[in-house]
């Protein structure tokens, strides 16, 4: 059948072509995530978000301009950034003008960089990166250019979205953070600093630790010692086994106070925590899921998940991107002239279905949205992680999350 | 005070869950001479086999059954794999055991996927016992003692009281005189095997809901295992509970309180240098015991190689 398909696809495309020189090609997006490996179901879960959005929001409404379709082709970068570099150039070199990637921000660091010589050198055949995930504050200060945009808020956005709401809780007097020995894990801590010295001078940083990733196998001396200091509060930016592990022995080590993450949600870590992190991990994220951001975010969750009953939507700004560049294609008119598009794309006010509005900030092209802070439950829960009941509540929401944070950004445009 | 006693509760269960692993592997080791590299990979397979049947019959059918299907696995291995690569050596069957444990995690992921497993703690025992100062010790930790230590007592008991245990002391050390005696040594090597590998089963079924169940767990258990059984001496079970139990205990120790290296030069009289952030022993002077808590055990295992090579309880003889 798929042969069959393909078959038909040729030969109308190929007499398309003779008929007609002028008959557009699909418009293809280059996927470059990790699809082996151990990242791997969280490269191939971006993945099926990304093709079930073009499918959703662009192809089943007749496509853009009046009638092309968007394509996702899938790369395996192996989350390594030398082998990025080479599926770049393969996907260049098959006149794919958009590149889509979010896991590590080592990564995205090495395409931006890439793609900005590139364009410089070749103006004939210019890309666009639509980061969609990697949070390094540094892609959009010193490291911005034109080509690179990003639609998920960085990591300092994120955590003093976080702090806002940590600190309206005036009983929290003394702060844990505990992460992963690395460069985001770091990053996250020094941004908890900074954020909680500011916003609240009384608030005591009993603990700063960090502790080897992905090598604790049991992370009850920890908890023991975050409990003998007494903490209010919680902060880490722990995913993976290294987050189910912490929160689950500090919940049972008798730990009684919020846990504040980043990332505690779907991916086996909603369903592994379960019933006993009921009420106790909050999460920073953006994209309304419980409740809803709209009645058409609704039909696209359940489409989803008929498509793939054991998938999540655990990144509803795939689904921002795919939409804004869909709209900066129709305002530019061709998607051939990326220039065009990323001026459209710039400055760009757009009502997402995941609730409210979505501004690309020009002078960085970061995003700026509301950011939300949920709650692990399983009350009021119609989309719910890993077929678990339990999913992640809206509790309090930052509108426009940093919208005037400063940005070292100089960018030189074309 | 009383963070010294939660201490000593959790090194303790942090102890004897290692004693489970190691009781099987020294003895695998002892009688065979050969590293099983996957001794760790079949502790993951009981978790995700016990997480499988509790779905199905619940926990306690989990902890009855998948050691056994975890330790008849074990025992296949031996009878169709380990025998037929004896022959040729033992680097063949070290690679064979080291090919075996990438197999089983690449099994693993294929059929269960990369993600963790909700195998959670049965609901019985889903409360606390009691608790220390603010730390509760859960009632599902006060178990998995009460297991190893009767799976300890148990070992001990078949090892040196039954005439099947003196038949496998006697097989450890002069295999062909106790085949000249007529008793059948691959049998023995094969029931050891088997039974081994269903230790770790049964560690993997209790440590599964606590650690999580996910296809990186053989790996983070893997190395230290063998550590245990260089220090406690090989072949020994005796040996493998203090060595357990000091590494369980050295280790949560070394977590649960911050000491820096600065505060133990300045405890025997050296002063902390006064530019430390240019100083070139830095990185000496600024490392704290948690961040050396993992390898603690390791630099235990030299010293005990360097001081008493056999080992802390262990006979050596060649």
């Amino acid at each position: 059948m798929k042969k069959f398909t393909k078959m038909c696809a040729v030969s109308a495309l190929s007499l398309a072509i003779g008929a007609s020189a002028a008959f557009a090609e699909n418009i293809k997006i280059a996927f470059i995530d990790p699809l082996s490996g151990p990242f791997a179901s969280t490269g191939t879960n971006g993945l099926h978000q990304f093709e079930f959005a073009a499918d959703h929001m662009v192809n089943d409404q007749g496509g853009v301009l009046g009638g092309t379709e968007f394509e996702i082709v899938a790369f395996d970068n192996k989350i390594s950034p030398k082998e990025s570099l080479i599926q770049l150039q393969v996907a260049i070199d098959q006149g794919i003008r958009y590149i889509a990637q979010g896991n590590s921000s080592g990564v995205a660091n090495a395409l931006t960089e890439a793609i900005n010589k590139h364009n410089r050198r070749n103006p004939d055949s210019r890309v666009l990166f639509l980061n969609y995930a990697a949070v390094d504050p540094a892609l959009t200060n010193d490291k911005c250019n034109f080509w690179h945009f990003r639609f998920d808020a960085n990591a300092d956005i994120k955590m003093d979205a976080l702090t806002d709401v940590m600190v309206a809780d005036e009983d929290m007097k003394k702060v844990y953070i505990i992460g992963q020995d690395y460069s985001f894990g770091k990053a996250v801590a020094a941004a908890a600093v900074s954020n909680l010295s500011s916003k609240r001078s009384d608030v005591e940083i009993v603990g700063n630790e960090l502790h080897p990733i992905g090598k604790v196998k049991d992370f009850t001396p920890y908890s023991r010692k975050i409990i003998a200091s007494e903490a209010d509060a919680v902060i880490t930016g722990n995913w993976g086994a290294d987050m189910v592990g912490l929160g689950k022995s500090l919940i049972e080590s008798g730990y009684d106070g919020p846990i504040y993450t980043y990332y505690a949600a779907g991916s086996g870590i909603t369903a592994a925590l379960g019933e006993s992190a009921k009420g106790r991990i909050r999460l920073i994220s953006q994209g309304d899921i419980n409740p809803i951001g709209s009645e058409e975010a609704r039909v696209a969750y359940n489409a989803f998940t008929a498509k793939h009953p054991d998938g999540n939507i655990d990144q509803s700004r795939i689904f921002n991107v795919i939409g804004m560049l869909a709209q900066a294609i129709e305002g530019a008119g061709t998607a051939d002239d990326v220039v065009a598009v990323a001026n459209q794309l710039e400055g760009m006010e757009y009502d997402s279905m995941w609730g409210g509005k979505l501004f690309m900030r020009p002078q960085d092209h970061q995003i700026i949205q509301n950011m939300n802070v949920g709650v692990h439950t399983n009350e009021n829960i119609e989309f719910d992680y890993d077929n678990s009941g339990f999913g992640v509540l809206t509790e309090s929401t930052v509108e426009m999350a940093s919208m005037d944070s400063p940005t070292t950004c100089e960018m030189k445009r074309p | 005070m009383e963070l010294i006693l939660v201490n000593i509760i959790d090194g303790l269960v942090t102890g004897l869950l290692l004693f489970m692993l190691s009781a099987g592997l020294t003895l695998i080791f002892s009688m065979m001479g050969v590293l099983n590299f996957a001794h760790a990979s079949f502790y993951m397979l009981g978790a995700y086999f016990a997480y499988q049947i509790s779905i199905a019959l619940g926990f306690w059918m989990g902890l009855l059954i998948a050691p056994l299907i975890v330790g008849v696995l074990g025992a296949g291995v031996e009878r169709y794999g380990l025998r037929r690569v004896h022959q040729y050596g033992h680097v063949p069957e070290l690679i064979f055991t080291f090919g075996l444990a990438l197999l089983i995690e690449e099994l693993v992921q294929f059929i269960w996927g990369k993600n963790q497993m909700p195998y959670s703690i049965p609901e019985v025992l889903n409360f606390t016992a009691f608790s220390i100062a603010g730390n509760s010790i859960p009632a599902y930790k006060i178990f998995m003692i009460f297991i190893s230590v009767a799976i300890f007592i148990g070992l001990l008991y078949i090892l040196t009281r039954t005439r099947v245990g003196m038949i496998i002391q006697a097989a450890l050390s002069y295999p062909r005189t106790v085949e000249a005696l007529g008793h059948n040594v691959p049998l023995i090597f094969m029931g050891v095997f088997g039974v081994g590998t269903a230790l770790a089963g049964v560690a993997g079924v209790i440590a599964g809901p606590v650690l999580g169940t996910f296809p990186g767990m053989a790996f983070v258990l893997g190395s230290i295992v063998f550590v245990t059984i260089v220090i406690g001496g090989l072949g020994s079970l005796w040996g493998a509970l203090v060595a357990s139990l000091l590494i369980g205990w050295i280790t949560t120790f070394a977590k649960s309180y911050n000491l820096a290296m600065s505060d133990v030069f300045n405890a025997v009289g050296i002063a902390t240098p006064e530019n430390l952030s240019d100083h070139w022993l830095r990185d000496l002077w600024t490392v704290t015991s948690p961040q050396i808590a993992d390898i603690l055990p390791y630099i235990l295992m030299v010293l005990i190689l360097i001081f008493r090579p056999a080992g802390l309880f262990g006979k050596r003889h060649s």
